[in-house]
This record gives C-alpha cells, sequence and structure tokens, in this order.
C-alpha cells in the first residue's frame, strides 16, 4: 500500500473541494439567476469535462500550463515555479475537470428555488448578501454537499488528466489511481488489490452520504 | 398617501394612474394577464418601467425622470405573495424574526404581538410545510407586517385557499384592516372579493388603469362600456336619446324610459344604457297594474336559477327584438309569484338605476 501516494490523493481531493465550493457557487448563482448572451456556452464549457476524454482535457491543460503558454508563463515570473507536473498544476488541472461536478448539483438546486422565496426576502429588507447566506444558502445545502461529495470522490479517482498534467512524482504528483496503475503493471496484485478497494470504500460511502442526507433533508425541508 | 403612475410600451404596456389613501383598501381588479401584479411589482421595486412615478407618504420611490429607483429593502413595503413565498426551512417564529428591523427592540415580544393578531398563537416552532393554507396565508400577512411597512401589498392572497377557509380569512382580513393605518393594495381577479373587502377599486385591462372609485359605483356606473365588460356588468343595451314632453328619455325598442341622470348626453345620441339586475322590480301578480308604474316593461321567462336564496330570472322582452334582460328577486318573491319558464311578467325598471355611458 503506498501511503504517500494515499496522502497526495486526499490532499488533492479536499484542496480541489474547497476550492470549488466558492467557485462553484459562484458560478451556480450567476447562471440560476441571470440571463445573459453567451450563458448556454459558459454552461457548456463548465460541463464539457464529463463528455470530452481526459486525455483531451489533460493535453489541453497541458499545453495550457506549459512555462512557454501565457498562463504557465505568468505563473513561472510570478512565482519561480512550472505548473506543468507538479502539485500546483494537478490542483489547477482537478478544479477544471471537477467543475461539472460540482456546479451541476449546485445550479440545481438553486434552480428549484422559487424566484419568490428571493423576492420575498426583499421585500422583508434582507439584502441580496444576506438573502443568499440566510435563504438561498440553507435551501440549497443537499445540492451543496452533493456537490462536494461527487468533486471529492471525482478528484480522488481521476486518472487521465492526472496522469498527463502531473505524470509519476512520488510525494508530488502520484495519486492512488496513478500508484494503482503502477502496482498493476509490476504485478504487485495484493497493493493493487488493497488500493482499489480503499478507492471503492471511499466512492461507496460518499455516495452513501448523499443519498442518506437528501433523504433526511427532504422530509424536513419540502420545497 | 401611495401615488402609483406608471407608463411604458414595451415589453408590457402599462398606463397606471392609481392612488390610495391611508387605511384604504384599494382593490386593482382585472382578467389573469391585465397586468395586475406587474403593477403590484412596481410597487414594491421588484420591476421598474420606463416611465412613471411613485411615491408614498411624500417619499419618492421611483421617478424615471429623476432616475429615483429605491430597491425593495428600501422601500419599506409589506407583500404577501399569491405562494405566500414562506421559508420553508424556517419555522414560523423565524420567518416572522428575519423580517424584523434590526433596531427593533425586543423581538420575540414583537413576534408573539403579531402572532396573536393573526390568530397563529401556539404555531411558533412550525414549519411552513406543516400548516393549512390558512395558517401559511396568515404567517405570510405577519411577516409582511413585521417590517412596520408603509404599505401592504396583497397579491391575490387569497386564490390558494378552499372555499369555506377563504370566507374566514376574508372576515379577519376586514378585522384586521382597522387596526392598519397604511394603504392597502389587494390584487384579485375575483370582483365579488373585491367589492366585500375594498373601499375603493380600480379596474385594470391590457395593461391600463380604467375607473378608479367606490365598488358600487364601479361595478354599477362604469363610465364606459370596455368597463362595463371588465367588471361583468349584465343587461347592455343601445338606446337613442329622445325629447319626451319636455323631458329628455331614453328610447329603447317601443319603449320610453324616465332616467334620472343625464349629464354629459344630449338629444338625438345613440347611447349604451345598463340596469343592475337587482334594480329591476318584479309587478306582484295579485295586484294587477293600474298603468302607474314607473317605466313598466313586459316579457315571457326564458330561464331562471336559484343560488343561495336569489333567483336570477332572465326574460325576454316584448316588442324588443328578441332582447333579454336579467332580474335578481328573492326566492320567496319567484315563488309567490309563481314564476317558471314560460311565464308572462311585468316589471318596472327604477329610472335611478339607469345608467348611461359613452361607447
Amino acid at each position: 500500500m503506498d501511503w504517500q501516494a494515499f496522502e497526495v490523493s486526499i490532499k488533492l481531493a479536499l484542496l480541489t473541494c474547497a476550492s470549488l465550493l466558492p467557485i462553484g457557487l459562484a458560478l451556480a448563482y450567476l447562471l440560476a439567476n441571470s440571463r445573459f448572451v453567451g450563458r448556454e456556452v459558459l454552461e457548456a464549457a463548465i460541463t464539457l469535462p464529463l463528455v470530452l476524454p481526459p486525455t483531451v482535457l489533460g493535453y489541453f491543460l497541458l499545453v495550457g500550463l506549459d512555462s512557454n503558454s501565457f498562463f504557465g508563463g505568468l505563473f513561472v515570473s510570478l512565482t519561480g515555479h512550472t505548473l506543468a507536473f507538479s502539485f500546483t498544476g494537478l490542483w489547477f488541472a482537478s478544479i477544471i475537470y471537477s467543475l461539472p461536478f460540482a456546479v451541476q448539483p449546485m445550479l440545481r438546486a438553486m434552480e428549484t428555488i422559487e424566484p419568490e422565496i428571493r423576492e420575498a426576502a426583499w421585500c422583508s429588507g434582507l439584502s441580496k448578501w444576506k438573502t443568499f447566506f440566510k435563504i438561498e444558502l440553507p435551501l440549497a445545502w443537499p445540492g451543496i454537499i452533493t456537490a462536494m461529495v461527487l468533486s471529492f470522490s471525482h478528484t480522488l479517482g481521476e486518472f487521465g488528466v492526472v496522469l498527463m498534467i502531473g505524470g509519476n512524482i512520488a510525494g508530488e504528483t502520484r495519486t492512488l489511481s496513478i500508484a494503482l496503475y503502477d502496482s498493476v503493471l509490476a504485478f504487485e496484485s495484493e497493493q493493487a488489490k488493497s488500493m482499489s478497494l480503499i478507492l471503492l470504500t471511499i466512492a461507496l460511502v460518499s455516495i452513501t452520504i448523499v443519498f442518506i442526507f437528501n433523504r433526511s433533508r427532504s422530509r424536513v425541508v419540502r420545497l | 398617501m401611495l401615488k402609483v403612475r406608471l407608463q411604458q410600451s414595451l415589453p408590457i404596456a402599462l398606463d397606471v394612474d392609481l392612488h390610495c389613501d391611508k387605511s384604504e383598501i384599494l382593490a386593482l381588479v382585472g382578467p389573469s394577464g391585465a397586468g395586475k401584479s406587474t403593477v403590484l411589482r412596481c410597487i414594491a421595486g421588484l420591476h421598474s418601467v420606463k416611465n412613471g412615478q411613485i411615491t408614498c407618504a411624500n417619499n419618492k420611490w421611483f421617478d424615471a425622470q429623476e432616475k429615483i429607483n429605491l430597491t425593495p429593502q428600501q422601500r419599506r413595503i409589506g407583500m404577501v405573495f399569491q405562494s405566500y413565498a414562506l421559508f420553508p426551512h424556517l419555522t414560523v417564529n423565524d420567518n416572522i424574526r428575519l423580517a424584523l428591523a434590526k433596531q427593533q427592540q425586543n423581538k420575540q415580544q414583537k413576534i408573539d404581538d403579531l402572532l396573536s393578531q393573526v390568530h397563529l398563537t401556539g404555531l411558533e416552532q412550525r414549519y411552513p410545510h406543516q400548516l393549512s393554507g390558512g395558517q401559511q396565508q396568515r404567517v405570510a400577512i405577519a411577516r409582511a407586517l413585521a417590517r412596520e411597512p408603509e404599505v401592504l401589498l396583497l397579491d391575490e392572497p387569497f386564490s390558494a385557499v378552499d372555499k369555506v377557509t377563504r370566507r374566514k380569512l376574508y372576515l379577519e382580513l376586514n378585522t384586521l384592516r382597522r387596526s392598519l393605518d397604511m394603504p392597502i393594495i389587494l390584487v384579485t381577479h375575483d370582483l365579488d372579493e373585491a367589492a366585500m373587502l375594498a373601499d375603493k377599486m380600480c379596474v385594470i385591462h391590457q395593461g391600463k388603469t380604467l375607473q378608479q372609485g367606490e365598488p358600487e359605483k364601479v361595478l354599477y356606473q362604469p363610465n364606459n362600456t370596455d368597463i362595463a365588460r371588465q367588471v361583468d356588468v349584465r343587461n347592455i343595451s343601445i338606446a337613442e336619446l329622445v325629447n319626451e314632453e319636455e323631458q329628455l328619455t331614453l328610447k329603447w325598442n317601443d319603449y320610453v324610459l324616465a332616467v334620472e341622470q343625464m349629464e354629459g348626453f344630449v338629444v338625438g345620441q345613440t347611447v349604451h344604457w345598463t340596469i343592475p339586475p337587482s334594480k329591476i322590480l318584479l309587478h306582484q301578480r295579485v295586484r294587477p297594474s293600474r298603468g302607474e308604474q314607473e317605466n313598466p316593461v313586459t316579457g315571457v321567462i326564458e330561464e331562471l336559477i336559484t343560488l343561495k336564496g336569489i333567483t336570477t330570472v332572465l326574460f325576454i322582452v316584448d316588442h324588443a327584438n328578441g332582447q333579454t334582460l336579467q332580474m335578481d328577486v328573492p326566492e320567496h318573491v319567484a315563488k309567490r309569484n309563481k314564476l317558471a319558464i314560460g311565464v308572462a311578467i311585468s316589471v318596472s325598471l327604477l329610472s335611478d338605476a339607469i345608467h348611461l355611458m359613452h361607447n
């Protein structure tokens, strides 16, 4: 069992979730509450990682994060580090490929809130921020929990993009799924089995939590 | 006092001019899609139009020319939505607490007072889905009043409850309003509801306010035929104004009808006229006419229907090219006079109830 890879995976998944919480909420709020030109294009772009082969996404991210590219170059000039084949690059890539798993549940949850509820809050004197924190956020909570659990599990299990963008650097970019692949290639079946079981258990437990949470929540709050 | 003037041609045509005094209920009536709710949303600050002005107690809430447009939070309005829009994740207590002003002293006492005002004491810890439709409406009213609003806006507040509850809520609103000193705007498509609860009524159709006045006046003396159609006026007919024995009268088919309202009309003019069904008097069979009744008209009953003790009689007027009139009589009167389909009757059209309208 490669505990170092386990640590990298957990760290990556937690950091990605923490980053996706504000990013996902902002994007979901924007998509749920405003009508603007290009809204569909934005929604399609966010959803793209769901349908795109991970290697294709990984290729474009690799090109985009390369120190010769604008973004990669800018990052090098600011920090002195390259993004490609680094934990930071992997973190950035994880945010991109897990984005639909965060935004979609949040967006669906926000869309179920009747516009009148929001307007009633304004008419009751609540500012837009207060309405968001006191009304919209608690009502969208099941969607937000779902988004976080799905993002966590998906980041933990991603293979193609990680391989393309992070390579296989022990303690830096070697995640559990990459270590599992290595174990299989090296015929270390016991290690491969234990790592597969860990990934399977985490995925099963997290999805079960989502279902239990959503069910108990819908008993208390009927929208 | 609330004054509203709104004008716009696109995307929704609006031409609104209305006012509502303190402690007064103004009912905004009209068919679905007439723009009633849009007007209410404009007052609340949830919607804005291209031209117009909204002032409340001398405070400008909206002025298109001066580019003033206060947010709903700045306007101090109390709004009761059609669906009530209660916050589903909060208890009754917290729904109201959220609407209280920051500087409100002794918040729990205020909440208790509001709940007792709407007869909801004891239900503080319930969630909205645990309440009946009528109870939800009361919470919505309490929440709207929690802000101590300068205007109370009610958007079809009775449409989501059953008939029995509705009647109970009418009485409650009627009692509650006596303790309120702000203008109250009630949006409804139910004319009876408006007539029962409101002090003033404003008819709106296709975004345009047609007539504002006391319900009695709007319902029985509409300014023109457009309004008459909107307020479901029965017995609309066309006649000519003639001079008869030095007096202006109405020539309607073979009948010459005395009319009291004449201002603004001249001899020779063709006008629309109407008479409320309750102002047509049935001549008793046992007391035959001696020819002295007011505006006597005869006819044959074509249809009659009784509802809640009132019998509505539809009769074909003699010598009037098949035109019909509707008359309401108490059920016992209909029975005593043996009214039935095919029976010939004689009635009087009260001259002070005949209302003339411009086309």
